[in-house]
């Protein structure tokens, strides 16, 4: 066990480094002079040159990369171009409101797409499985911006029941933090849901085939009970490992949602850094969301342990 | 045997009622992705200039002049949506091919070299573990915009997908008896891996890359709503959906149309998707 959680992080930790170098070489690489925009539109050839020389950019490659990834490990992710603020600080002005957006998605969404899919394999072939499987199929193709304007256009504008747009802080109205959270995490939560009903539905219906099933439906045990009690937890590991690469998905959305939102979070930080072509932004951001999917996972593998005993030798 | 002949005939029609009848998805998901194909292909013999701005006639309505109504450039809606299916489609076609292409000869390399396999498939986890959209928009603030700097964006992300599963296909058919006949038999390696494996991975693939062909059209507009994608001089369903988000509440129909088309072709390719896995390979379970 102890074996497997070392071979685990070894691996998290090689994933990791060569996520960082890919950022690096990414951001080095490219063919558009990163200087040239640092230093203005007006900017002379000699400005430029300082510029070059004051960010180490004429330092040999793994020199660079050696400063960048030293500095990285002390967890300083960079400076700012234009605010000229630690990367850093930045992350933490804005993780706020994207942590409450992912925990309000979590909180309604993972619940309704266990049940929706329970009930899908519960009824399977049959008319709740089809609606579910509808359901699924919409959360997939409906590109989440459409779906945010569409909750604001009916829920915001024309029966005006919550706020259009905007984020409170919690520490200042706990309604007003709700009330702004109820339409982005609808539409955060909506592929996701597809995601998870979809695995709920596969993984409950390889269960029900078994032999055990079909001895407790003899022995006359309730159907909830051997959904949830004989059913549901056998299928608990596809179903968590499903939740990992939804993490993924979930990360990408809220770049979209708080777009859609106004909501001043990480993703509003990256995609207006990305328009003014902030480069230390983009990679601090990029690093941080890499290394929370990775950690994310390693935690789904580990708590296999915990869902299914047979797992543990 | 003369009087068979129009029994088998008369079937013909019969066995296409049939293979619609057995295969709805397919058919029915075939048949949209067809007519937006041709109405992307005719959208300039069709349709107005999507590029015309007509000052006078901002934020109309939809009408018998303009059936989808203008935007706040007054340009006519209908056109740019209808012109929003080129650049949607062409990049989901390009991506689809250009990602199955790269992500098969990685896959094929992993997994039938054995020094490569390790060191490429972590290099893929790596790929894997930068969120989509963000690789992507990253990739694309590094170059000039163009739909050729959106394709590569959008393909490199999708790679390591097709890297996973073509590998898991050339692992369960290395251990197959026809394999290991081939390889008793003195097969030299590039014999072996086009001639025994690489069929193998075909049916799959195919079904993979409308899977990624419809993955393609949602982050093309999710790049150019950010802001990222396509130039905006070229109409495409992402940036109409942008410049009009200040304009929901005035004009709901500026967004309505070109969110409602990109819905409706992801939707339709995505279940001809599940109709040809139905048909092509039924133990491939969906974007796993």
């Amino acid at each position: 066990m102890i074996a497997y959680v070392l071979r685990r992080i070894a691996s998290l930790v090689v994933v990791m480094a060569l996520v960082a170098m890919a950022v690096f070489l990414l951001l080095r690489l490219a063919p558009g002079d990163p200087t040239a925009i640092i230093a203005g539109d007006n900017a002379t050839p000699v400005q430029i040159a300082s510029v070059r020389a004051r960010l180490g950019l004429d330092d040999p490659l793994p020199q660079q990369f050696y400063r960048w990834a030293t500095a990285l490990l002390s967890g300083d992710l960079g400076v700012s171009i234009f605010s000229n603020t630690p990367v850093a600080e930045l992350i933490g002005q804005r993780i706020e409101p994207t942590l409450s957006l992912a925990f309000a998605t979590l909180l309604f969404a993972v619940p309704v797409a266990v049940l929706l899919g329970i009930l899908a394999a519960w009824s399977a072939g049959g008319v709740a499985d089809r609606l579910a499987m509808a359901i699924s199929v919409a959360g997939f193709s409906l590109p989440g911006f459409v779906v945010g304007y569409f909750l604001v256009y009916v829920f915001a504008i024309r029966l005006k029941w919550l706020p259009v747009q905007g984020y409170t802080p919690i520490s200042q109205d706990v309604a007003s933090w709700a009330s702004h959270l109820i339409l982005p995490a609808l539409t955060l939560g909506l592929a996701f849901i597809a995601l998870i009903a979809r695995m709920t539905r596969t993984a409950l219906l390889d269960v029900l085939a078994e032999d055990y099933i079909r001895t407790a439906n003899a022995k006359g045990v309730s159907t909830l009970s051997l959904l949830l009690k004989h059913a549901l937890r056998n299928a608990g590991v596809p179903i968590v490992t499903i939740l990992g690469i939804g993490a993924a998905m979930l990360i990408g959305g809220v770049v979209v949602t708080e777009t859609v939102f106004n909501i001043p979070g990480i993703g509003r930080l990256v995609v207006d850094a990305i328009l003014k072509r902030d480069y230390p932004i983009i990679q601090g951001v990029i690093l941080v969301a890499s290394g929370v999917y990775v950690v994310i996972n390693l935690l789904v593998d580990l708590s296999y342990t915990l869902i299914d005993p047979r797992i543990r030798s | 045997m003369s009087h068979v002949l129009p029994l088998a005939r008369a079937s013909t029609a019969h066995q296409a009622w049939r293979f619609i009848r057995r295969n709805p998805s397919l058919v029915g998901g075939g048949v949209v992705l067809f007519a937006a194909v041709l109405l992307a292909v005719a959208a300039p013999c069709i349709t107005g200039d999507p590029l015309t701005m007509v000052p006078a006639q901002r934020l109309r309505p939809p009408s018998p002049a303009y059936l989808f109504g203008t935007d706040s450039f007054g340009r006519d809606v209908l056109a740019r949506t209808v012109h929003g299916a080129r650049i949607s489609l062409a990049v989901g076609f390009l991506v689809a091919i250009s990602a199955v292409a790269c992500g098969l000869a990685i896959g094929l390399v992993a997994g039938s070299v054995r020094l490569a396999g390790p060191p490429l498939m972590r290099l893929m986890d790596a790929l894997m573990a930068i969120p989509t959209i963000l690789l992507a928009v990253a990739l694309i603030s590094l170059m000039q915009a163009s739909v050729a700097t959106v394709v590569i964006a959008i393909t490199i992300p999708e790679i390591p997908r097709v890297v996973r599963l073509v590998r898991s296909i050339v692992l369960v058919a290395r251990e197959q008896p026809y394999v290991e006949a081939a390889i008793a038999g003195g097969a030299r390696w590039h014999r072996l891996v086009l001639r025994h494996i690489l069929p193998s991975t075909i049916p799959p693939l195919i079904v993979q890359a409308t899977y990624i062909c419809a993955s393609a059209i949602l982050l093309e507009a999710t790049l150019s709503f950010l802001g990222a994608g396509s130039p905006p001089e070229i109409p495409s369903w992402g940036n109409m959906i942008a410049s009009s988000r200040l304009y929901l509440e005035r004009a709901p129909w500026t967004i309505f149309y070109p969110g409602a088309a990109l819905a409706v072709i992801v939707l339709a390719i995505n279940i001809f998707g599940d109709g040809l896995r139905d048909r092509l390979d039924p133990r491939l379970s969906r974007r796993m």
